[in-house]
C-alpha cells in the first residue's frame, strides 16, 4: 500500500533498463519500496539493473516483456499482478528513433510509433485494469515535451509521445474516482546525470538549450516523480519552468515557430 | 442494504482507495456481507474520524456501520447501555445525560461510533483516571469470519485482541457500556500557562486531583519558549456546588457556544506563518492562571466539532496525524522530539500533550503509562516522511509507540518493537480468520 506521502511499497517498471525508471526505483527504495518488478527485454543490462537494486535492499524480480509484442501483454503483466498488489506502475519504455533515418525508412518510423504509442496503450490498459481491480495504485507514464508541439527535428518521436500523452490524460479521467491515480510526466531534454554534472563542453555543446535550465537529468525527473506522488499530481513537467515555456510556445504561429532555434 | 463504490480516506484525507461500501441495516445483512466478500476481504468502518487508513479496504468491501445505530437497552440504575456498534457517542451522551450518566471516556470528537472507539481503544483527557474505552465495555458481540456472532467478555483473548484490534478480528455488532455518574452537565475548568516544556512537565507531574488534563503545546515556539503550552485541567461540577437557581437544570444538555474554538479548521489554508500566528494567539489569549471556570460539557470536550467537516479544508495532499507515546522516565526523549519539531519549523497547528495512566488489556491498544503527544502536519511538507521516520526511531528506542489508528505512514519493520504483543495478535487472527476475510489498507501496509 502507498503511505500518506504516496510512497509505494511495490513497484513495477515497464522498461526495466530505462535510466529514469531506475533512478525513480532507487529513490523509492530509499523510502518504502520493498518489491520491484523490472519488465523489459531480457538482457545483461536488465540483470545488472536488478542486481544494483537488490544491493539497495529491495526484493527484485525481472520479467521478459516486449512492448512490440502487444498480444503477450495481458498474460505477462497479468501474472505479475496475481503475485500481489502493485502500488505503482511506471511506464518508462520508449525509443527516440533517429529522425533522419526514420524519414527515409518508414518501417523504422513505424517501429518508433509502435513502441512508444501502440505498445504503451496496450500495456497501459492492461495495468489500468489490474490497478482498478485492486482499488488503489498509481500509473505513472513518461511522456515528453516533444509531444506538446511538433518540431522539425523530432516529429516522428514527438507524434508518438503526443498520442501517448493524450491517451494517458484520457485514461486518468476515465479512472478518476476508482482509486487509481494516473500521472503524466513531461520531461524536457534529458541528458545523463554524468554529462549534466560535467556541464558544458563535449558532444552536448552541439545540442541547443544544453546550457539553459530547460535541460533535465534522469535524477531530476525521478525526484519530480516522487514529489508528484506525494502531491497526487496529474501532470508533472520537469523542470517545472517548462510548463510556462511550453504554454507560450504552444501559441507561437507556425511561420514563426519554424524559424525558432528549438 | 445500499451498496455503492466509493473512494475512501481517513480523516487526514491522505492515500484514497476505492472499495465497495455496504451499509448493513441488520446483523444478518452484516453477516451476509462478510460471508460474501471477495478475495480482498472486508473491514468495518464507522464515521471515519481516525486519520489513517485503518477503515479503508482497497478493492474489497467496507461495511459502513452507521446505519446500525439503535440504543437497545438502558439500565438507568446501574448506568449500563446496550447499543449497536454504529451508535455515536454523541447520541449516547444525549440519551444518558438527563439520566445522570456521562461517557466514561471522551475521545477528541463526539462523532465517533462505539465500534470505532472499541476497535481503536480510544482514550481521552482522563486516561490516567479512567483508562481507555475498552475498560468500560462489559461485553460486546463480534461477527467473526465464519459468519458466527460471538459474545465476548473482558479477560478473554478475543476481547484483548479486538480492543484496539483495528477491526481485524471481526465486526463488532453491539456492545454493553458502563457509564459514569454525574450530577451536572458542567465542567469546572482550570487553565494555566507554562512558559516552556520543563515548566509544563513540572506542572503536569506535580499534578492535582483533577481527572481531566491536557496541554495544548505551541510547537512553533523556539528557543527558550520551546514547548510552551496552555495546561487545562477539569472535573465535573457536583450539583451542590451550583447556586440553588441553577440546580433545577443541572443536567440540561447545553449546546456548545459559538466560540473561536472552531478556528483550527482554518489551519488547512495556511502554512508556517499562520501556524505561528494561531499558536501565538492561542497561547496569549489563554489566561495566565484561572481556576473554577464553568463550561458546558460540549464546550469543554467538543470544541473541535464546532466545524463539522473541518478536515475538508485540508492542505494539498491532506494531513498527517502523528500520535506517539513514550514512557515515564523518558522525558529526555520527549524533550528532544519537541525540540526537533520546533527547530524543523513544521507548521503544527494543534498539538496536544497528555499523560496516560495504566494501559488496557488490548494487544494492539495504544495507551500505556507515559507521555502522549499528538500533532497534525500537512502531508505535503517536503522531507516530512524522513523526518517522521527519524522520530519513529527515537520513539522506538525509548520503548514508546506510535498510534496505529491514526497512522498512515509507519515503516512496517518499526512495528514489532512498538507492539510486543503483535505475534500473539497475528496468531489469533491466523486461527480465527485463516482466509483473511478481514483486511484493511492498514493491515496490508503493515502486514498486521
Amino acid at each position: 500500500m502507498k503511505d500518506a506521502f504516496g510512497a509505494p511499497q511495490s513497484l513495477l517498471v515497464l522498461g526495466g533498463t530505462s535510466e529514469i525508471g531506475l533512478a525513480t526505483a532507487r529513490r523509492l527504495i530509499a523510502h518504502r519500496t520493498r518489491t520491484v518488478w523490472l519488465a523489459g527485454r531480457p538482457s545483461p543490462a536488465l540483470e545488472a539493473a536488478a542486481e544494483d537494486l537488490r544491493h539497495r535492499g529491495a526484493y527484485v524480480q525481472t520479467v521478459a516483456f516486449d512492448a512490440l509484442d502487444t498480444e503477450s501483454h495481458e498474460t505477462v503483466l497479468g501474472k505479475i499482478f496475481t503475485e500481489g498488489d502493485i502500488d505503482m506502475v511506471l511506464l518508462a519504455f520508449g525509443i527516440p528513433g533517429d529522425q533522419e533515418r526514420d524519414e527515409e525508412e518508414p518501417l523504422a518510423a513505424v517501429r518508433v510509433a509502435q513502441t512508444n504509442y501502440t505498445g504503451a496503450v496496450s500495456a497501459g490498459l492492461v495495468c489500468a485494469g489490474a490497478l482498478q481491480a485492486q482499488g488503489h495504485g498509481s500509473l505513472v507514464v513518461l511522456s515528453s515535451v516533444a509531444g506538446e508541439r511538433a518540431r522539425r527535428a523530432d516529429f516522428i518521436y514527438g507524434s508518438s509521445k503526443a498520442g501517448l500523452d493524450v491517451f494517458t490524460q484520457g485514461l486518468g479521467d476515465a479512472l478518476h474516482g476508482t482509486g487509481v491515480h494516473v500521472m503524466v510526466v513531461r520531461p524536457g531534454l534529458v541528458v545523463p546525470d554524468s554529462a549534466a554534472a560535467r556541464g558544458t563542453g563535449g558532444p552536448l555543446a552541439t545540442i541547443p538549450f544544453t546550457r539553459t535550465p530547460l535541460v533535465t537529468t534522469p535524477g531530476a525527473v525521478a525526484d519530480a516523480i516522487v514529489t508528484g506522488l506525494r502531491r497526487r499530481s496529474e501532470t508533472v513537467w520537469v523542470p517545472g519552468a517548462l510548463r510556462a515555456v511550453m504554454s507560450a510556445l504552444r501559441h507561437v504561429p507556425r511561420p514563426l515557430f519554424r524559424r525558432l532555434p528549438v | 442494504m445500499s451498496v455503492d463504490t466509493v473512494s475512501l480516506t481517513g480523516w487526514g484525507r491522505t492515500a484514497p482507495t476505492t472499495a465497495l461500501r455496504f451499509r448493513p441495516r441488520s446483523y444478518e445483512e452484516a453477516a451476509a456481507t462478510v460471508l460474501g466478500c471477495g478475495p480482498r476481504g472486508s473491514i468495518a468502518r464507522g464515521l471515519g474520524r481516525a486519520h489513517g487508513d485503518a477503515a479503508q479496504n482497497a478493492g474489497g468491501s467496507v461495511l459502513d456501520m452507521t446505519a446500525l445505530d439503535r440504543v437497545r437497552a438502558i439500565d438507568a440504575a446501574a448506568g449500563l447501555v446496550v447499543c449497536d456498534a454504529g451508535t455515536t457517542l454523541h447520541r449516547l451522551r444525549e440519551v444518558m445525560l438527563p439520566l445522570g450518566w456521562f461517557l466514561p471516556v471522551v475521545p477528541g470528537g463526539r462523532y465517533v461510533t462505539v465500534g470505532g472507539a472499541i476497535g481503536s481503544d480510544a482514550h481521552g483527557d482522563n486516561h490516567r483516571a479512567a483508562g481507555s474505552f475498552a475498560r468500560h465495555v462489559t461485553e460486546f458481540t463480534l461477527l467473526t469470519a465464519d459468519g458466527e456472532v460471538r459474545t465476548v467478555h473482558p479477560g478473554t483473548p478475543l476481547f484483548d485482541a479486538t480492543a484496539g484490534g483495528l477491526g481485524l478480528t471481526g465486526v463488532i455488532l453491539s456492545a454493553t457500556l458502563r457509564f459514569r455518574p454525574v450530577t451536572t452537565s458542567l465542567m469546572a475548568v482550570d487553565t494555566q500557562r507554562a512558559d516552556g516544556l520543563d515548566d509544563l512537565l513540572a506542572r503536569m507531574t506535580r499534578g492535582g486531583h483533577r481527572p481531566y488534563e491536557y496541554a495544548r503545546i505551541d510547537l512553533t515556539a523556539r528557543g527558550r519558549a520551546t514547548g510552551r503550552a496552555v495546561l487545562v485541567t477539569a472535573d465535573h461540577v457536583p450539583v451542590h456546588a451550583l447556586p440553588a437557581s441553577a440546580r433545577r437544570t443541572a443536567l440540561a444538555l447545553r449546546p456548545a457556544p459559538r466560540r473561536p474554538g472552531g478556528l483550527p479548521f482554518l489551519s488547512g489554508l495556511f502554512g508556517r506563518l499562520s501556524a505561528s500566528a494561531l499558536n501565538e494567539i492561542g497561547y496569549r489569549s489563554a489566561p495566565r492562571s484561572r481556576t473554577g471556570e464553568l463550561r458546558s460539557l460540549a464546550a469543554f470536550f467538543h470544541a473541535l466539532d464546532a466545524a463539522p467537516h473541518s478536515n475538508r479544508v485540508s492542505p494539498t495532499g491532506g494531513r498527517v496525524h502523528y500520535a506517539f507515546l513514550v514512557g515515564h522516565g523518558q522525558e529526555e526523549t520527549l524533550r528532544r522530539i519537541v525540540g526537533r519539531i520546533a527547530r524543523s519549523r513544521c507548521p503544527s497547528f494543534r498539538a496536544v500533550l497528555r499523560r496516560c495512566g495504566e494501559g488496557g488489556p488490548g494487544w494492539l491498544s495504544f495507551p500505556a503509562p507515559g507521555w502522549n503527544l499528538a500533532l497534525d502536519l500537512p502531508a505535503g511538507l517536503p522531507g516530512l516522511a524522513r523526518f517522521l521516520d527519524s522520530l519513529d526511531e527515537e520513539v522506538a528506542a525509548a520503548g514508546g509507540r506510535v498510534s496505529l489508528t491514526e497512522d498512515a505512514r509507519l515503516r512496517p519493520d518499526a512495528l514489532a518493537a512498538m507492539y510486543p504483543r503483535l505475534p500473539g495478535f497475528r496468531a489469533l487472527r491466523a486461527e480465527l480468520d485463516p482466509t483473511g476475510a478481514f483486511r484493511s489498507d492498514l493491515s496490508r501496509r503493515l502486514s498486521l
